[in-house]
C-alpha cells in the first residue's frame, strides 16, 4: 500500500484534512501543536486504483531540530520514506506556510501542495495563482477547502500520479550567494552514500545539531568556505543567510502569485488598519488590558457552574423563588434539589435515576427466577451497580470535555496562554505549559502526551509531574460524590463550592511544587515564549462531535474492562473470608478486603481517615488501593460497600458516602483530606505509563516519590489544620523551615557552579 | 532610527535589521519569520505588559521582551508615536 504523509504548520487545517480524507477520529485543535503523534488512517476512492495510507505528521514551523514535533517530522520523511508528501499550506498566511515548503522541496520525494482555505481567501476576495505557484516551485499546487471538501479527490488524484515517479531535490537557494557551498557539501555527503544529500547539506550548514553531531569530519568544507565569506549584513554567519535567503526568495516569486487589489507583499491584512477583522475586534476584548483576566477567570466559572451546580440560577441564594423546587412532583430531585439544576446536574440525575430503575428490575427479574443469593449480590452489587456509578458521571465528563474543546477549538487557549504567561513566568514556566495542565482536567494522559510542545526538558518534566493536580475527569466523581454526602450529611447547601475549591487546591499544589522544583532539582532557564496566536474562527461542530465521540467510547470501554474487573474483584475480596468462605453482606468487616486495608490503614491516621475510624473504616484505604488502577473505581468501590454496609441494592453516589459517614464515623475534614489525597497521589496506572514514556530516563521513580510525599503533606496540613486549628503555627514554623532550607540549597549550589 | 522590539509602543511599525541572541532560540525566531528585512507591527501587549503581540508576515506571534530585546528594528521617524 503506498503511504502519503500529511505535513504542514500548526493550525493549516492538517487534521481536518486528515480526518476528511480517512473518516477517522483524529483530535481536531486550534492549538499550535495540538496534533503531537504521527496518525494513520486509510484513504480509498474508487478513481484511485489502491488504498492509500495517510500519516498525519506533527504540526511544525520548520524541519529544525529543536523541537520533539520537528525531528518526528523530519525523521518520518528521511527514514520512512513516504511515497509522497502532502504539504498543507494556509493560503491566508502564504509566506510563513512556505518557508517549510521550501525546506521540504530539498528532500528527495515527490511533494505536492496542498492550498488550504482557498474559500476563506475568496471570501476576502483574494486568490492565489495555483499554477504561477506550481510552474515556480516546480511541484503541483492544488486549492482545496479541507473544511468544505472541496477538490479533496482531486487532490489525493494528483498526489498519486506524482507518486508514481520519483522527484528530485531542489532548493531555492540555488541563486544564492552561498549556492557553490550547498553544491560542495551535497558532493561530499553523496560520497559517503548518504540519502537526500541535498537536505543533509543545507542543515549541516545551518549548524543543525543532528547533522554536527552525525557528520563532524564534513565541517572543515563550511568552516574554510567561512573564512573567505563575508555577507554585508550577516557577515560568516550562514544560519541568518539561509533563513533569509528562504524569505526573501518567497517574498520574491511566490508572493507575487497572490492576486490583489493593493500592491504589497503582504498576503493577509493589507487593508487599512482602521478597518480590523472580525478577530482582531474579539481579540480587543478578550485580551484587554483590564477586562482580561476577569473575563477569562469568569469563563471558567460559567463552565464550571454550568457542569456542576446544584443552585444553577442561584435561586436558593436569594430565598427568592423557594417556590420553585417542583417540590411533590415527580420532577423533584431530576431538576432541582433545593434550586434549579444546571444542565450538567440535570443530565446526571437522569442517568442516575435510570439506571436506579434498571438495575432494580435486574434484581426482581433475577430473583423471581430463584437466582442463588451471592450470584443476585455479584451482578447487581457488583457489577452493575459499581459500572453504573462509574457511567453516571459520563455526562458531566463531556460536558466539561466540551466546554474545553469549544475553547481550545475557537483559539481563545493560546489567548490564555499570552494573558497568563507573565504570571506562570514567576512560576518558572511558560504560558505554552498551560495548555497542557489545562488539558489536565480532561485526562492526564493526553496532556502528558501534549506537552512535547514545550522545548525545555526541565520544564517538561516539572509540567509532567503537576498534571495530576488538575483534576482530571475520572477524580471528578469523588469530588461530587464525596461533595454531594458532605452537603446531605453536614447540611451544607453549595457542594459545588466545595468541588471549585478542591479544583483550586490542586491548581495551588500544582503551583507550589512547581516552584520548588524549578527552585531545587528542576533549575534552569525559563524556555522561550514564542508562539503564533491563531485568528478566531467558530468551532466546528465536526470536529468537536469527533473529539467527544473519542472521548465517550474511550470511558466506556475503559468502564467495561479494567473497571468492571476491578469491580469484580473487589466484590469477590469483599465478599470471601481468607479461607474463601462465602460471607453474607453483613459479615464485610471479616472479609480479604478488610484485612488487607486494615494492614494499611496506620498510615493514613494523620489524615483523618486510618485507624481512627470505626467500622468499616478500611473502606477508605481500600478505595485508594482501588484508585490506582483508575480512579473511577473509587467511587464504584464507595457504591459496592454502601450497598453490602446498608443492604439496600443499589445506592446512589452521594447517598453512598452517607452511609459510609454513618457507619465510619469519619468527619468532614477527614473526607475532604480523602478528596485531597486521591487527587495529589500517584494517578491511574494508565498515566503512570504515559509518564515513564514522556518523562526524561530514570525520572519516573523520583516522580512517583514526589506523588506521594505531596499527597500526604497536603492531606495532613488539610485534616490536621481543619480539626485543631491551633496547629497552624507548628505548620507555619515547618513551612518556613523549608523555605530557608531551599534558599541555603540555591546559595549553596549557586556557590558550587561559581567554582 | 534603531530601536530594539521590546522598546516598542503599542501601534508603532518597523523593520528588521537584525536578529541577535543564539542557538535554538534564535533558530526559533528565524523559522517563525522573524528575519532581517520583515516588517513588523506591535499589535498589543498582554495585560499584565508582558509578553506582546506583534503582526509580521501575515500573522499574529507572540513573545516576551526578553526574546523581543533581541530583535532591532529600524522605525521610520513618521511611524513612532504610538496609533494614530
Amino acid at each position: 500500500m503506498k503511504r502519503f504523509a500529511l505535513a504542514g504548520n500548526p493550525n493549516s487545517g492538517k487534521t481536518t484534512l486528515f480526518n476528511c480524507l480517512t473518516g477517522s477520529t483524529a483530535h481536531v485543535g486550534n492549538w499550535p501543536g495540538v496534533t503531537v503523534d504521527k496518525k494513520e488512517g486509510v484513504y480509498k476512492n474508487k478513481t484511485i486504483k489502491e488504498p492509500i495510507s495517510i500519516i498525519d505528521l506533527p504540526g511544525i514551523y520548520s524541519l529544525s531540530p529543536y523541537t520533539p514535533e520537528e525531528v518526528i517530522s523530519r525523521n518520518f520523511i528521511l527514514d520512512e520514506k513516504p511515497d509522497a508528501v502532502i504539504n498543507i499550506v494556509d493560503a491566508t498566511n502564504l509566506e510563513r506556510n512556505l518557508y517549510l515548503t521550501t525546506q521540504l522541496l530539498e528532500m528527495d520525494v515527490p511533494i505536492v501542495i496542498a492550498l488550504n482555505m482557498s474559500d476563506a481567501l475568496r471570501k476576502s476576495k483574494k486568490e492565489i495563482d495555483a499554477k504561477a505557484l506550481s510552474e515556480t516551485l516546480g511541484v503541483p499546487v492544488v486549492s482545496i477547502s479541507a473544511l468544505r471538501q472541496e477538490n479533496i479527490h482531486e487532490l489525493m488524484k494528483v498526489a498519486y500520479e506524482a507518486s508514481l515517479s520519483s522527484r528530485k531535490a531542489t532548493t531555492v537557494l540555488k541563486g544564492s550567494k552561498i549556492a557553490h557551498l550547498i553544491k560542495d557539501v551535497e558532493i561530499a555527503f553523496k560520497g559517503i552514500k548518504i540519502d537526500n544529500p541535498l537536505f543533509h547539506s543545507i542543515k549541516l550548514i545551518e549548524k543543525d545539531e543532528i547533522e554536527v553531531k552525525n557528520h563532524p569530519d564534513l565541517l572543515g568544507i563550511i568552516e574554510e568556505f567561512k573564512s573567505t565569506f563575508k555577507d554585508d549584513t550577516f557577515g560568516d554567519d550562514l544560519e541568518a543567510v539561509v533563513a533569509d535567503e528562504r524569505y526573501k526568495y518567497i517574498s520574491k516569486n511566490c508572493s507575487k502569485t497572490l492576486k490583489v487589489n493593493q500592491t504589497g507583499v503582504k498576503p493577509e491584512k493589507n487593508k487599512d488598519k482602521s478597518n480590523l477583522s472580525l478577530s482582531d475586534k474579539i481579540d480587543r476584548i478578550l485580551t484587554n488590558k483590564w477586562a482580561g483576566i476577569p473575563i477569562f477567570i469568569a469563563i471558567l466559572a460559567i463552565v464550571f457552574h454550568l457542569v456542576f451546580s446544584e443552585d444553577f440560577l442561584f435561586l436558593n441564594a436569594g430565598h427568592v423563588f423557594d417556590a420553585v423546587t417542583f417540590e411533590g412532583t415527580p420532577y423533584e430531585g431530576l431538576f432541582a434539589n433545593g434550586g434549579i439544576s444546571s444542565p450538567g446536574v440535570i443530565l446526571f440525575n437522569f442517568f442516575d435515576m435510570s439506571f436506579g430503575y434498571i438495575t432494580d428490575a435486574i434484581r426482581l427479574g433475577l430473583e423471581s427466577i430463584n437466582t442463588q443469593a451471592w450470584a443476585v449480590g455479584l451482578i447487581c452489587d457488583g457489577i452493575i451497580s459499581g459500572l453504573f456509578a462509574v457511567l453516571g458521571f459520563l455526562p458531566q465528563i463531556l460536558l466539561l470535555f466540551l466546554a474545553f474543546s469549544i475553547l481550545e477549538d475557537s483559539g481563545y487557549m493560546a489567548r490564555v496562554a499570552f494573558i497568563l504567561d507573565r504570571i506562570f513566568r514567576k512560576f518558572g514556566l511558560s504560558g505554552r505549559s498551560f495548555m497542557p495542565m489545562i488539558m489536565g482536567f480532561g485526562c492526564s494522559i493526553p496532556a502528558m502526551i501534549n506537552t512535547r510542545t514545550l522545548a525545555d526538558e526541565k520544564e517538561r518534566t516539572a509540567t509532567i509531574r503537576v498534571i495530576p493536580f488538575f483534576s482530571c475527569g475520572a477524580k471528578l466523581p469523588i469530588l461530587t460524590a464525596i461533595a454531594g454526602g458532605i452537603a446531605i450529611k453536614f447540611g451544607f447547601a453549595y457542594p459545588d463550592v466545595i468541588t471549585l475549591s478542591m479544583y483550586l487546591l490542586g491548581m495551588a499544589t500544582a503551583i507550589v511544587a512547581v516552584i520548588i522544583m524549578r527552585n531545587t532539582t528542576m533549575r534552569g532557564k525559563v524556555a522561550p515564549f514564542i508562539m503564533e496566536l491563531p485568528a478566531y474562527h467558530v468551532p466546528q461542530f465536526k470536529g468537536l462531535m469527533i473529539h467527544l465521540w473519542d472521548k465517550t467510547k474511550h470511558f466506556v470501554k475503559k468502564a467495561f474492562t479494567i473497571i468492571l474487573v476491578s469491580n469484580i474483584l473487589v466484590w469477590v475480596l469483599s465478599h470471601f473470608a481468607f479461607n474463601w468462605q462465602y460471607l453474607e453482606d453483613s459479615q464485610v468487616g471479616d472479609s480479604i478486603l478488610a484485612g488487607i486495608s486494615k494492614l494499611f490503614q496506620p498510615i493514613f491516621t494523620p489524615l483523618g481517615f486510618g485507624s481512627q475510624l470505626s467500622g468499616a473504616g478500611w473502606v477508605f484505604v481500600a478505595a485508594v488501593v482501588a484508585g490506582l488502577i483508575a480512579k473511577e473505581n473509587v467511587v464504584s468501590l464507595f457504591a459496592v460497600l454502601a450497598a453490602v454496609i446498608a443492604g439496600s441494592g443499589e445506592v446512589g453516589e452521594a447517598e453512598s458516602v452517607v452511609v459510609l459517614i454513618q457507619s465510619t464515623g469519619i468527619t468532614a475534614q477527614g473526607l475532604i483530606a480523602f478528596i485531597a489525597f486521591n487527587m495529589l497521589t500517584i494517578p491511574c496506572f494508565a498515566a503512570v505509563a504515559t509518564a515513564k514514556a514522556e518523562l526524561p530516563k530514570g525520572k519516573l521513580k523520583w516522580t512517583l516519590l514526589f506523588w506521594i510525599v505531596t499527597s500526604f503533606a497536603v492531606s495532613i496540613m488539610i485534616y490536621v489544620i481543619g480539626t485543631w486549628l491551633w496547629t497552624i503555627p507548628i505548620f507555619v514554623v515547618v513551612i518556613a523551615a523549608i523555605i530557608v532550607g531551599i534558599y541555603l540549597f540555591r546559595k549553596k549550589v549557586d556557590r558550587q557552579g561559581a567554582i | 532610527m534603531l530601536k530594539t522590539l521590546d522598546k516598542f509602543k503599542i501601534g508603532e511599525k518597523g523593520v528588521i535589521t537584525h536578529v541577535g541572541g543564539e542557538g535554538r532560540l534564535r533558530r526559533r525566531l528565524f523559522d517563525m519569520g522573524v528575519t532581517p528585512g520583515a516588517e513588523v507591527f506591535l499589535r498589543k501587549k498582554a495585560p499584565l505588559g508582558d509578553p506582546m503581540e506583534v503582526h509580521i508576515r501575515g500573522y499574529e506571534l507572540t513573545l516576551r521582551k526578553t526574546e523581543a530585546c533581541l530583535v532591532t528594528l529600524i522605525v521610520s521617524e513618521d511611524d513612532q508615536g504610538g496609533l494614530q
